[in-house]
């Protein structure tokens, strides 16, 4: 029923707008050893906009959200069935290399997980791994650049070599979505990356997702209703494993389509 | 003999104090409402009819040789004694051996008129000291039965002589170890009024045989022992670690990293098995395969020095046996590292090599290198292994394939066999141990601060 719904809910909300698709989720089910965490869910994260998933805690979200840079491979039990694509390359294909995959869509975690570094050599990391830079000055500039579109550059410049872990928890976000976006990635995952934060570092970060739109496609996990509102443009709401609505986010609030929805975003349930 | 009657006694009447008592509350339980349950109040009686009558006759069998001593020594019979106190404590074994009854008679003829009034005193303290003990338990008891009522802290005076008791447990080991301290300690200070600690650390000759008669040859006496603490490092901190380190993190990264639930579950038993091997068991291995494979591999090879004692058999081995000290260590820290710091890595497009490299080991190294000291601390300690492999000449040598020795090695051989305790030969040893026992005391401060420091810093 589901396949049925996100499809018409597919032509419904997107009637009439032209988009670019940055991802192509078809029929996706994840399976915790004999447990099916994600049913059947089919979707399209656009290049240009920020895309929420919101549900219940247990919904798959998470789940969902990790299959996209195949973060799932790393649980033991996990499986993936179906055909999720990045600009039209398959990302379960044998031919796919999960290094280059991982260095093309990003991911920020829910807890800040700066590696116990310096500054610099946070951000450098994925520069290094990957081999991005010819020289330690292009490196300097990686570095810069990337704390600068993380908003963290004013805060740091002085203090490079310090380290990672010293900062305050929303600095450690910024520092590990500056590291994220070092290696120039093409879609940047997020998985409820400010629920350990207080509220003005959340501020923070979701400015930094406005600023960062149009240059990465972003998915955010949130539990957060208010956060999807503020910063995305299109909202998947998930329940027990199934995409029960996707469409614009303000009609989405404003107008939603399923009575589920409807419940969750008026609090009944979640 | 009474000593254990009166063991007996006061057990039992700790039994009769337990029940009663537990009785006499379960009584006044029913009508009001106690402050603690019958079983504390039974304690509470029964520890009172016992401790203070077993502590007053450990005392008393302590005291009761003593003044058995001095009453017979007083005897008018005893003024026959001769004055040399080594042969008077001869007279006074006979005198406790015919009293006993073990001596039918004694080669002394003062010895068979002393033993009656040994015998009548050891028999007269002793039913003193039964009365005693006796009175005391039924005194603590009596005294603890008229304390019980229904708002009596029975529950709390109990919980504090189990924790006495928990702290007293405890500060055995503690005092224990002071104890040994000071016994190396005094040992050591008579051995340094001999020779003095400037040679003995920074000597480089080491050849502990003093000469009994003048006209003997090569026993001048040289304690300088720089040549068994080069041994001990050599092989202990040096070779042992060589093999060590890199096996048991290898090992480690692959049961913490690679290895699927199944092979982690066999594989980690099984390394740590290595640890429950007796050390006498590598001993043998290193002196009788090892080490006579090395000295004919030395010999075609040409090596110069090759002996059949050498410090690289020892340490090879002594390496084997410290991997799982070195493994389970660094095991722990890189498990301790959070996930999240692995996701990340990988999240970044690392490999699983890389991200083992550049975040899970810098990040555990703190603990590694906690690991690593702990087990140099058990590797210059370590004695069979050396004994049996690493040979006696004290070689000042760099060669691997020499035969060195250690400073543990050096006890043994300084201890064992007859010994006048005031050579300096003998005296040697415990200097020795002092400074083994201060430097592994170093190292482990050190290795459980390291670690103690990293784990604050995950929690």
């Amino acid at each position: 029923m589901n396949a049925q719904n996100f499809a018409d809910a597919a032509t419904d909300s997107t009637a009439g707008t032209e988009r670019d698709i940055k991802m192509v989720a078809r029929d996706v089910n994840v399976y915790y050893g004999p447990k099916q965490a994600i049913k059947g869910v089919s979707i399209e994260i656009p290049t240009d906009e920020v895309t929420a998933f919101i549900g219940p805690s247990g919904c798959g979200k998470s789940t969902f959200l990790r299959t996209l840079n195949r973060m799932n491979d790393t649980v033991s039990g996990a499986r993936v069935e179906g055909d999720i694509r990045l600009d039209g390359e398959n990302i379960y294909d044998s031919s796919m290399d999960v290094v280059q995959l991982r260095a093309r869509v990003g991911m920020v975690f829910q807890k800040p997980n700066p590696f116990p570094k310096s500054i610099f050599e946070n951000v450098a990391y994925g520069t290094r791994i990957h081999g991005l830079a010819s020289s330690r000055g292009e490196m300097e500039q990686i570095v810069e650049q990337s704390l600068k579109r993380a908003g963290l550059w004013d805060e740091v410049k002085d203090r490079l070599n310090d380290s990672g872990t010293a900062l305050s928890g929303g600095q450690q976000q910024r520092l590990c979505i500056a590291r994220a976006i070092a290696v120039d990635p093409e879609v940047i995952l997020m998985d409820e990356p400010c629920s350990a934060l207080d509220p003005i570092a959340t501020a923070k970060i979701e400015e930094l997702i406005h600023e960062l739109r149009g240059r990465y496609a972003i998915a955010i996990v949130t539990h957060n209703m208010q956060q999807a509102a503020r910063v995305s443009q299109r909202t998947a709401f998930f329940h027990l494993g199934h995409l029960v609505e996707y469409g614009d986010t303000s009609e989405m609030f404003t107008n939603p389509r399923e009575q589920r929805t409807k419940d969750y975003i008026t609090g009944r349930y979640g | 003999m009474t000593f254990s009657v009166a063991l007996l006694l006061i057990l039992a009447l700790g039994v009769v104090a337990w029940l009663t008592a537990r009785g006499k509350a379960a009584a006044f339980a029913t009508s009001a409402r106690s402050h603690s349950r019958p079983g504390h109040h039974g304690w509470y009686v029964a520890l009172w009819a016992g401790v203070p009558a077993l502590i007053f006759l450990i005392a008393w069998s302590a005291t009761v040789p003593g003044l058995v001593a001095s009453e017979t020594l007083s005897a008018p019979a005893a003024v026959q004694l001769p004055a040399d106190p080594m042969e008077r404590s001869a007279v006074m074994a006979e005198v406790r051996g015919i009293a006993s009854g073990e001596l039918a008679g004694g080669f002394h003829p003062v010895s068979e008129q002393l033993a009656p009034i040994y015998r009548s005193a050891t028999t007269r303290f002793g039913w003193i000291g039964f009365g005693i003990a006796a009175l005391l338990a039924l005194g603590g008891g009596a005294y603890a039965w008229f304390r019980l009522t229904p708002s009596f802290r029975a529950r709390t005076a109990v919980e504090r002589v189990v924790m006495i008791a928990l702290i007293a447990a405890s500060l055995i080991a503690i005092i224990t170890t002071i104890g040994i301290v000071f016994s190396l300690l005094f040992e050591s200070l008579r051995f340094f009024a001999k020779v003095s600690p400037i040679e003995f650390l920074f000597g480089t000759t080491w050849s502990p045989q003093t000469a009994i008669r003048a006209d003997q040859v090569g026993s001048s006496g040289a304690f300088g022992a720089v040549p068994l603490f080069w041994g001990t490092i050599f092989i202990g901190a040096i070779i042992a670690m060589i093999v060590a380190i890199p096996l048991g993190l290898m090992s480690a990264i692959y049961l913490t990293q690679y290895a699927p639930p199944t092979a982690r579950k066999w594989l980690k038993p099984i390394l740590e098995m290595l640890a429950g091997v007796p050390t006498v068991v590598y001993g043998y291995f290193a002196a009788l395969t090892v080490a006579p494979a090395l000295r004919s591999f030395a010999a075609t090879v040409g090596i110069p020095g090759a002996s059949s004692e050498s410090a690289l058999a020892a340490g090879l081995v002594m390496g084997i046996m410290i991997i799982p000290f070195v493994s389970s260590m660094a095991d722990d820290s890189i498990a301790a590292v959070p996930q999240s710091m692995r996701d990340g890595s990988l999240a970044m497009g690392a490999t699983t090599s890389e991200t083992i490299r550049k975040v899970l080991v810098p990040a555990a190294l703190p603990g590694v290198v906690g690991g690593v000291l702990l087990a140099v601390s058990r590797a210059i300690g370590e004695t069979m292994i050396v004994v049996m492999a690493a040979g006696l000449a004290a070689n000042l040598t760099a060669n691997p394939f020499a035969s060195v020795t250690t400073v543990t090695t050096q006890i043994v051989q300084l201890l064992t066999g007859d010994q006048e305790f005031d050579s300096a030969k003998t005296l040697a040893a415990f200097a020795l141990g002092l400074v083994l026992f201060l430097v592994t005391l170093l190292l482990n401060i050190v290795a459980l601060g390291v670690v103690k420091k990293y784990r604050e810093a995950y929690d």
